[in-house]
């Protein structure tokens, strides 16, 4: 999957790069991770608060940064949704 | 051996150690034998003196409590529902009034007002409420108004969040009218879903609770030992343990949090209650340290809660003190004199001339002061000499700007409006000030 978080480079979007790649390595779900860290581009993609977070072109966190369990859970159901669209 | 620790902590205890030995080195520091046995110059003397003022006075029972606030707002607010009235689609006026308060709620942390101003000038409600939003997030943001009210005085303090919400405004609709033709059609932004939440009223009791811990422990002595203030005074304690256990309510009724996790931390609290009935200190920072365990390790929104106030003290703390040690160094506590000589700050911005004014203002403009820094650095000034409406103009054209921050919001919005922003800004705050020193 295509993961993307966004931030200007605070320490909670840093906490959330790390959050999500501890939960996507011990999912072992294949991913490419890319972080927008410049204010332009940040809006651009529709983000209002940071930290956030994409999966796959779809916003699915803005402005927080969840525990472990919820962050697996998101990846999981973004996981489970890409599989059975195609 | 080793010790088995939450994982949180496996990953953190690095940052803990560091916080927390920090702050028991510097508070128990001898500063004056050390002064005495290395023969520092004063600056230096200085820099640690008020770095060790601020440490005792100000961190266990006003910041430690503040950083909570925040990770609470961060985690327990229902942004969504103050986002809205910022979309494309919501009323002009109230877009307006909701960006130049919603700072309290929104904009925690300075890192986020400048994504948050982008995003509701290209996909929200424009311009002018974006403008609007941007001057005054870092004002009224809730460690900006604790500490800037602690610290500098409650006049100040008030003065700062109100200067900011009203000149907010103010500049939002001009320069709303100033570029009024540039507006063009936005894209809507993609507003986060909404949470399911809870209850109002159990979220207002939360946040009643911890409010009460901040504002009784921090509760000052009265100037005359008569009245509401100085009764509240005499029974701070009482009252603060009361909150205490309000919190514990809610956290336990509401928060699921299990009873027995608390059994533990109540029996740490109320023993060094016990063990130094003279110094509240002690069961307070129980209390704090408690609260951090057992919220770090609560699976769900309490370790979320945690996490974010954590983040927030790794970012703030160090910075503060750093910003602590740098006044104190140049400016040196109130009526102590540190490297920068007094006279040539109160020749500068000294009084309440239309030119210390704009002296202050100017300088704001272009220094960076990193979060909260402003406050002890406003400090050190107004106690060097520093004249009230300069100090305010200070803090209303500081947060706001900056030199590297203006680079950005030029990324964003232009080099006209940028400039038009920033001297509007300029304006404002001098004029602010101004009134300010001429009527407080």
């Amino acid at each position: 999957m295509r993961v993307r978080v966004f931030g200007p480079g605070c320490a909670r979007c840093h906490e959330l790069e790390r959050a999500s790649r501890e939960a996507l390595d011990s999912l072992e779900y294949p991913y490419e991770m890319t972080k927008v860290e410049d204010i332009p581009g940040i809006a651009a993609a529709g983000v209002l608060r940071t930290p956030a977070l994409e999966i796959d072109g779809r916003l699915v966190l803005q402005g927080r940064v969840p525990g472990p369990t919820e962050l697996r859970r998101i990846f999981e159901k973004a996981h489970a949704g890409a599989a059975g669209a195609t | 051996m080793t010790v088995p620790l939450p994982p949180f902590w496996r990953r953190e205890w690095p940052w803990a150690l560091a916080l927390v030995g920090g702050f028991l080195a510097v508070h128990y520091l001898p500063v004056e034998p050390l002064v005495r046995a290395l023969a520092l110059p004063r600056p230096a003397a200085e820099a640690l003196r008020l770095t060790q003022w601020y440490t005792r006075e100000h961190v266990l029972l006003c910041l430690v409590p503040a950083l909570f606030i925040a990770g609470a707002i961060g985690v327990f607010v229902a942004h969504e529902s103050v986002m809205k009235y910022l979309g494309p689609r919501a009323p002009r006026v109230l877009a307006y009034g909701v960006a130049s308060v919603s700072g309290t709620v929104l904009a925690v942390c300075s890192c986020t007002v400048l994504p948050l101003f982008a995003g509701i000038y290209a996909r929200g409600a424009g311009l002018g409420p974006a403008t609007a939003f941007l001057y005054a997030g870092p004002a009224i943001n809730v460690l900006a108004i604790v500490l800037t009210a602690r610290i500098l005085g409650l006049q100040l303090g008030l003065a700062r969040a109100l200067g900011a919400v009203l000149f907010s405004l103010v500049i939002g609709v001009l320069m709303h009218v100033l570029f009024r033709r540039d507006e063009q059609v936005r894209a809507a932004a993609e507003l986060p879903e909404p949470a399911p939440g809870r209850p109002l009223r159990q979220t207002g009791m939360f946040f009643a609770a911890l409010i009460g811990v901040l504002l009784f422990a921090t509760w000052g002595a009265p100037l005359t030992p008569s009245g509401l203030y100085a009764t509240i005074h005499g029974i701070k304690w009482i009252l603060t343990a009361g909150c205490t256990l309000a919190l514990a309510a809610v956290l336990v009724g509401w928060f699921g949090l299990p009873a027995r996790r608390l059994v533990l931390p109540g029996a740490a609290v109320v023993g060094a209650g016990l063990a130094f009935p003279a110094a509240p200190a002690v069961p307070f920072a129980a209390g704090a340290i408690s609260l951090a365990a057992v919220t770090s390790t609560q699976e769900g929104e309490l370790e979320e809660w945690f996490g974010t106030t954590w983040s927030f003290a790794k970012q703030i703390v160090p910075l503060l003190l750093g910003g602590v040690l740098v006044a104190g160094f140049l400016l040196g506590r109130p009526g102590e004199e540190g490297l920068i000589p007094s006279r040539w700050i109160a020749a500068a911005v000294g009084g309440n001339s239309v030119g210390a004014n704009f002296a202050a203002a100017f300088a704001g403009a272009l220094m960076y002061f990193a979060t909260l820094t402003e406050v002890p650095i406003v400090q050190g000034l107004i106690g060097a000499g520093m004249g009230k409406g300069p100090a305010l103009a200070l803090l209303l054209a500081g947060p706001a700007l900056s030199l590297p921050s203006m680079l950005v919001i030029r990324s964003v919005i232009g080099t006209r409006k940028m400039l038009a922003y920033v001297g509007l800004v300029v304006a404002m705050a001098t004029l602010t000030g101004l009134v300010y020193g001429a009527v407080g």
